[in-house]
């Protein structure tokens, strides 16, 4: 029920908890309090000018290939 | 799109709809409830409903913030700025929900109400500083994806001691509608597509109890189309092999323990309603969050002794049964009729997630 | 012509049609607007027209804010106006303006407007003529109005209409959708964030002059503003009683917009452009039309988006990138950012 994008840390401020993230050239100012650590080229969840989690491309990439054997495996 | 466009691709949909049409058993039927808002909007955009076997259905569940926020909750917020004359900042998402005696946000705003739609509850915050003479007050709704960021606006307006902000919290949980829509049995349910970014915030161990309790299986689906598709499968194939366990398909956000900063946020901040009525569900135990009594200073419900307000709902809206999962949109009488985006009756046709709403403007009338 | 910085704000005297008016309307609209007919300084402008068929067209500007990246208020109001003009075929020959100005707007700020104007109107040949200055009290205007009326002349043998579309015929696009809506919102207060986006703000007059030459049987034009491309194909399709089919991968959207449009939750089908048309051919002219508008620089990116059908329902449909179809309705209401 929650529109959340993703979208690449592109700077951060630490003492201020906020960061500026990128969407395919939008910038965005967005808070990372709800974040224990994050870093530049990370990308993150976006939802109402709060990043929610760090996307993890490891799962990503393993989420892609299960995608990739399915299609495989289709009739 | 990083992380947008490999989830939407076509090929891949076709094929894992293929699969779905062909493991999907003969002579049963699947009926499983995205329970997200989130999702219904995805399945009718993507046309995914065309994609599966008639034997399968989308019962589409409470999980429209919007949708659940009980009429009198938004008379309220309308009888603050009319009545003390506060700054209400919003999510757009409300504006246009008809609240009682065919009013809204929307319309109060045309009265001349000061009423502003924001992106972020750190917007409200902005606004309270600008207008240190005027009380401002931040209408906070959602599930447990938009609840840390009220948390978070919280802490900061307390260790600003700023005075003239408060919060009208409105948050409300998903276990507890989840256990009991599968408790009321009204309709069979044979698996949930469980929310994507609520479950990134609570963990998939949130899950478990309602998975053991209803024996019904539960995948939490990522937020894209084709997660949407291999979590359909991952559903069939559990329910075919008469499994009930929560999987999580969505595994680049969502942990087993979820977001474990956001949850402390939100425990420091917030605490549970003993009751709360949800619109279409009636009042449920346990399911709702209020402000914590250290933070009783920015609670906008007792800064301005706001007291419930019961509304009527329009005569043959129904919400409530669409809302449970028990009627499809165009059962209602008032369906695409009376009731149209433009001149909504309940919230399921103003949201842009609620079912009402998706059957009109995608599914209507299919040539 | 460089404006230069008039001080202070505009007040009541300036509407009264004392001197105060004489004044304001000799340094700021007569010095921008500059042409023949209005130098004259009649309350009027007469001129001969060639014969045929005219076309007349107005529009209010009520934009907020008044300047927002790649344009303003006044050149959107010129290029408005132009393009209501030609999407009949016409030659825009001729534009008025009336403008409604709330007391307490800077001088500097409606020199700027009015500046941009007299740019716009001179790069595309469109002299303004005449026009009117009120003013009004303070709340009473969102700054400035703009009302501006265009007349021109449709060339023989051109008979362009919202209800001539058919089955079979093609629909094209001259470009990218989204770019002024977004680049718009990408100014508001709240919802900003910062990008490159700028208004696609444009008069199509003389595109429109180039892909006439290709192929003067053209069916329909519009240009897709308010509600986006969704709600001039719905137009379309209703005034016409047919339906259309679009490719989603074939319409034209930055990633800039993508992105905007996927962070407030909006759809680019319904978000305003002012500087691109739709146009409806024959199937068997949209290649030349193409190649025509690829040619001009206000059409790099023109493709054919789908082909119309026939339809009792008149709905718009549309193939998804994904593999399936949906409708694409009408807009209800106002298309808001949302959360959920």
């Amino acid at each position: 029920m929650c529109l959340a994008v993703p979208a690449r840390i592109i700077s951060l401020d630490s003492a201020a908890n906020m960061a500026v993230v990128d969407l395919d050239g939008i910038r965005k100012e967005t808070s990372t309090m709800l974040l224990d650590s994050v870093k530049v080229g990370d990308y993150v969840l976006l939802h109402v000018g709060f990043a929610l989690e760090v996307i993890n491309p490891d799962e990503a990439e393993r989420t892609l290939a299960i995608f990739a054997e399915m299609r495989a495996d289709a009739p | 799109m990083k992380y947008l466009d490999e989830f939407r691709d076509g090929a891949t949909a076709r094929a894992l709809a293929a699969t779905i049409r062909n493991e999907a058993l003969t002579g049963r039927e699947y009926r499983l409830m995205e329970f997200c808002g989130g999702h219904t909007h995805a399945i009718f955009r993507y046309g995914i409903k065309d994609l599966m076997p008639a034997n399968l259905r989308f019962v589409h569940g409470p999980g429209c913030p919007v949708c659940v926020l009980p009429a009198g909750r938004i008379e309220a917020a309308i009888k603050l700025v009319e009545e003390h004359q506060v700054i209400l900042c919003t999510y757009a998402d409300l504006m246009r929900v008809p609240a009682g005696k065919k009013d809204s946000l929307h319309k109060a705003k045309a009265r001349g109400g000061d009423i502003r739609m924001i992106y972020s509850a750190t917007d409200a915050l902005g606004i309270a500083q600008a207008n240190p003479d005027r009380q401002v007050v931040f209408f906070a709704i959602g599930f447990e994806t938009t609840t840390p960021p009220t948390a978070a606006v919280l802490k900061i307006a307390h260790a600003m001691e700023l005075k003239n902000f408060s919060v009208y919290c409105n948050h409300v949980l998903t276990p507890p509608a989840m256990a009991h829509i599968l408790d009321s049995a009204e309709t069979q349910i044979d698996g949930i597509l469980g929310p994507s970014h609520v479950s990134s915030v609570i963990g998939s161990c949130a899950y478990a109890s309602c998975c053991k309790q209803y024996k019904t299986p539960i995948v939490i689906a990522g937020f894209e189309p084709l997660d949407v598709l291999a979590s359909t499968l991952m559903l069939l194939r559990q329910i075919n092999t008469g499994r009930h366990e929560v999987e999580n398909q969505y595994t680049r956000v969502v942990s087993s323990t979820g977001n474990e900063k956001a949850q402390a946020l939100m425990r420091d901040t917030l605490v549970m309603r003993a009751l709360f009525e949800w619109r279409g569900l009636g009042r449920l135990p346990d399911s709702a969050m209020q402000i914590r009594g250290t933070y009783a200073d920015l609670d906008a419900e007792k800064r301005f002794a706001m007291q419930d307000i019961e509304v009527a709902e329009n005569k043959g809206c129904i919400c409530p049964a669409v809302l449970r999962g028990v009627s499809d949109p165009d059962a209602c009488k008032l369906f695409g009729t009376v009731c149209t985006p433009e001149d909504p009756k309940g919230a399921c046709m103003v949201s842009s997630e609620g079912a009402c709403a998706a059957y009109y403007s995608y599914g209507r009338r299919r040539a | 012509m460089k404006a230069t910085h008039i001080k202070g704000v505009v007040d009541m005297t300036h509407g009264s049609g004392g001197r105060a008016s004489a004044r304001l309307i000799e340094e700021i609209f007569v010095r921008h607007f500059d042409n023949e007919l209005l130098a004259q300084r009649n309350d009027q402008a007469a001129f001969n027209v060639p014969a045929g068929r005219m076309v007349i067209s107005t529009d209010a500007h009520v934009i907020s804010p008044l300047f927002f990246p790649g344009g303003d208020i006044g050149s959107l109001s010129v290029h408005g106006t132009i393009n209501d003009v030609c999407m009949s075929g016409a030659v825009p020959l001729y534009l008025s303006a009336a403008f409604i100005l709330e007391e307490g707007l800077s001088l500097a700020d409606l020199e700027r407007i009015v500046a941009s104007m007299g740019e716009a109107s001179r790069k595309a040949g469109v002299p303004i003529v005449t026009g009117d200055t009120k003013v009004v009290e303070k709340g009473k205007a969102d700054g400035v109005f703009i009302t501006t009326t265009g007349i021109g002349m449709v060339p023989q043998g051109v008979n362009i209409s919202g209800d001539l579309a058919r089955a079979g015929h093609a629909i094209l696009i001259s470009g990218s959708i989204g770019d002024h809506g977004m680049a718009v919102l990408s100014s508001r207060e709240g919802l900003g964030f910062s990008t490159s986006l700028q208004s696609d703000s444009a008069a199509l007059h003389d595109l429109l002059a180039a892909m006439l030459e290709v192929s003067p049987n053209i069916h329909c034009l519009r240009d897709p503003t308010r509600g986006g491309l969704a709600t001039t194909l719905n137009e379309l399709a209703m005034q016409s009683g047919v339906g259309m089919l679009i490719e989603e991968q074939a319409i034209p959207v930055k990633p800039e917009v993508r992105g905007a449009c996927e962070l407030l939750g909006l759809d680019p089908l319904y978000v305003a452009n002012e500087g691109k048309l739709v146009c409806i051919c024959d199937a068997a002219d949209a290649a030349p039309l193409l190649a025509a508008m690829q040619a001009h620089p206000l059409g790099r990116d023109a493709a054919m988006i789908g082909r119309v059908v026939e339809d009792d329902q008149h709905l718009v449909q549309m193939q998804t990138a994904f593999g399936g179809s949906r409708i694409v309705d009408w807009l209800a209401g106002e298309q808001l950012p949302r959360i959920c």
